[in-house]
């Protein structure tokens, strides 16, 4: 009895301290804010709705990277590490064919005068199906035959991204290189509220992010090969003894898992840019979203996204100018909050 | 004496008379990398091993080591604090440092086993990286330059003091693993490596346990952070990134992720990839292909690495199909308890 009792004060003490860090940072940037360079929210509402904006745009591509990545997880139980490179490899490629389409643009880039809106969506379809590809070919290649080794199918997918960024690295350079927004993206748009002008095309990345998730919900819930998935993620031994041919059903899901990698990296690179070190950051988002949000839910990849870009710009923003760059710790202390209460992440549940 | 304590005193020897067989620069560069890279892989292996879990925090931590006697030991002219503290102080602060923060990241994933352990303590070594870049206080994009090694074993006094001093704490670093493998709480470990439940359900306080180790881990790879500053005078955020943590992942890979002795075995072989690749024409600057190579290969035809394949030649002996068999079943602690 006492210790079921010390347990709950332990968990109630728990709570409060919760409640404490959460509600501290959200009293923080409404009414205080002392020594930022915007000052509270309710006196400025207009920064506050734009670094509100960005997190959630940011959020948006971080949930079109993470998805795929929490997709191929959720099924397959393979940690995809070269997910990072294929989102690389995906700008890259879109870069080419972009550069292609338009003709020129070498040392400078191209401005997005020049760009019309199919030389930017035809290289992002592209991109993501010749990454999707290779995703597809590393999976029949080398992880079909692991199945079930899940730490050895982790290091087959680092050695890939090793020498996926290497050989990128040989091929693009070092120097920063970005895919140009068609001219119809590049603009500002009136929100009427607070006369917020807004950029339209961090909007594209939110509808981009909000049709993915739109898309990738209806396929789980009401397509067979969703149900398929959706089973198989559930029991993957009970569906395949239904007679259901479960490496097809893994195929697709590698192959889209990937693809949503390669999408990303043109969104990525039309936002900001392409170079060495691009590929990690991104699989720090992906990995750091899935682990707060659950690995292997759709669900959590969208809120782990959320609060990861809310997070991420808040800290940026409203952190005092002296202590701006400290920002990275709240990507580590948002982790830590969420392992400390969920080891297994928001909607994670044991395998 | 069996065979494999002949190679291994054979190696022995010859570590601590290379100062008289091998070059300056083998000695001084190649030799010396390999052993503290060793010393970072060989705590990687402990865990791995002795506890079944893969972490790639150890750079993370390995830097932060660094860092922190870099802000603590350099005086001017640097980035960072400059301290300029003595070098004693400035190293058992450094290490306290990177002990607590192991002790906390190892008390945040106590509860994560296998692939989860892997991506939780991934993402530790990458923000550390990030944290480093960013903050401009302590270091900033470029890094500390400059930093004093004690005289008594700098490279201006004997060519050959910091080999050797690297090679005596390797070998104690080496010692110790072992030591601790065997002591109730090794064996502990390892029980919970195999069935974190059953030794739960036994009464074992398993994540104290798991955590405990993590920091005995992360006190190694510390020490090698040490040692790394000392050898390169300098430590940059780029020195720690994504690609030194997969490398010493490589190491730890190809030297065999269930055997101590594989950490410098897998050093060495990387160090002297990396050394010589560039000089083969068609590799040339295209060292982390080769290496992905490798590693590839490795990965799919020997999950045990060069240990692994070394005892498989010497004939079928009972430790090789241990080893074997752990990777049947893939090690215990690789699947998430429940």
């Amino acid at each position: 009895m006492t210790e079921l009792a010390s347990s709950r004060t332990a968990r109630r003490i728990g709570r409060g301290l919760l409640a404490i860090v959460v509600a501290f940072p959200v009293i923080w940037v409404l009414f205080i804010a002392s020594g930022t360079s915007f000052g509270p929210a309710v006196s400025d509402p207009k920064d506050f709705l734009i670094t509100l904006l960005n997190g959630i745009t940011a959020a948006a591509l971080y949930f079109v990277v993470a998805s795929g990545f929490t997709l191929i997880f959720g099924l397959m139980r393979v940690v995809n590490m070269a997910h990072g490179a294929f989102f690389l490899l995906g700008g890259y490629i879109a870069l080419d064919i972009q550069r292609n389409m338009v003709g020129g643009g070498g040392g400078l880039g191209l401005s997005s005068a020049q760009v019309g809106l199919s030389q930017w969506l035809l290289p992002l379809l592209a991109a993501a199906a010749i990454v999707g590809g290779v995703g597809l070919l590393m999976q029949q290649l080398f992880l079909r035959w692991n199945q079930g080794q899940d730490l050895r199918q982790a290091l087959i997918t680092i050695a890939v991204s090793i020498i996926l960024a290497d050989q990128m690295l040989a091929h693009y350079g070092g120097i920063a290189k970005d895919i140009s927004w068609p001219r119809t993206f590049d603009k500002f748009v009136n929100l009427h509220v607070s006369g917020v002008q807004y950029t339209f095309t961090r909007l594209v990345i939110l509808i981009i992010g909000i049709a993915i998730g739109a898309a990738l919900w209806l396929w789980l819930k009401r397509t067979r090969t969703g149900m398929v998935i959706r089973a198989g993620v559930d029991d993957r031994d009970m569906v395949s003894a239904m007679g259901i041919n479960i490496q097809l059903t893994f195929a697709i899901a590698f192959l889209v898992g990937s693809a949503l990698a390669g999408m990303g990296g043109v969104i990525g690179g039309s936002f900001a840019s392409l170079a060495p070190g691009v590929d990690a950051n991104w699989l720090l988002n992906s990995l750091v979203v899935v682990i707060i949000g659950g690995m292997g839910s759709l669900g959590g990849a969208a809120i782990g996204a959320l609060l990861l870009g809310l997070t991420t710009n808040f800290a940026a923003a409203y952190l005092p100018s002296d202590y701006t760059f400290y920002s990275i710790i709240f990507t580590f202390v948002l982790l830590a909050i969420v392992l400390a209460v969920r080891p297994l992440g928001i909607f994670g549940r044991p395998a | 004496m069996t065979l494999d304590r002949s190679v291994g005193l054979v190696f022995v020897v010859v570590a601590v008379l290379a100062p008289l067989i091998f070059s300056d620069y083998w000695v001084a560069t190649l030799l010396t990398q390999a052993l503290f890279l060793g010393i970072v892989a060989a705590s990687l292996i402990f865990l791995s091993a002795y506890g079944g879990m893969v972490s790639l925090a150890q750079v993370g931590i390995y830097g932060i080591a660094g860092f922190a006697l870099g802000n603590l030991t350099t005086n001017g002219n640097t980035k960072g604090l400059n301290l300029g503290w003595a070098e004693a102080p400035g190293v058992l602060v450094a290490l306290l440092i990177a002990v607590l923060v192991a002790l906390l990241f190892g008390a945040l994933a106590n509860r994560s086993y296998g692939i989860y352990f892997l991506m939780i303590t991934l993402v530790f070594s990458v923000i550390a990286n990030l944290f480093f870049g960013q903050v401009t206080s302590v270091s900033g994009f470029g890094g500390i330059s400059g930093i004093p090694i004690p005289d008594f074993i700098s490279r201006t006094a004997h060519p050959d003091r910091l080999y050797l001093a690297t090679l005596a704490i390797a070998g104690l670093v080496y010692l110790a693993l072992r030591y601790v493998a065997r002591t109730p709480f090794g064996l502990t470990l390892q029980g919970i490596r195999d069935d974190p439940v059953r030794m739960s359900s036994l009464g074992y306080k398993v994540a104290l346990h798991r955590t405990l180790a993590f920091t005995f881990a992360g006190f190694i790879a510390a020490v090698g952070g040490i040692l790394f500053v000392w050898w390169n005078a300098q430590i940059a955020p780029s020195t720690i990134g994504l690609g030194a943590t997969i490398d010493v992942l490589v190491i730890a890979v190809i030297g065999g992720l269930f055997q101590l002795e594989g950490a410098w075995l897998g050093a060495l072989v990387f160090v002297l990839l990396n050394n010589y690749a560039q000089d083969v024409s068609f590799i040339g600057d295209r060292f982390h292909t080769l290496i992905g190579l490798v590693f590839l290969v490795i990965v799919l035809v020997s999950p045990s690495g060069l240990m692994g394949l070394w005892q498989r030649a010497v004939a079928g002996r009972p430790r090789a199909e241990r080893a074997d068999s752990a990777e049947a079943a893939g090690p215990a602690g690789l699947k998430p308890a429940g």
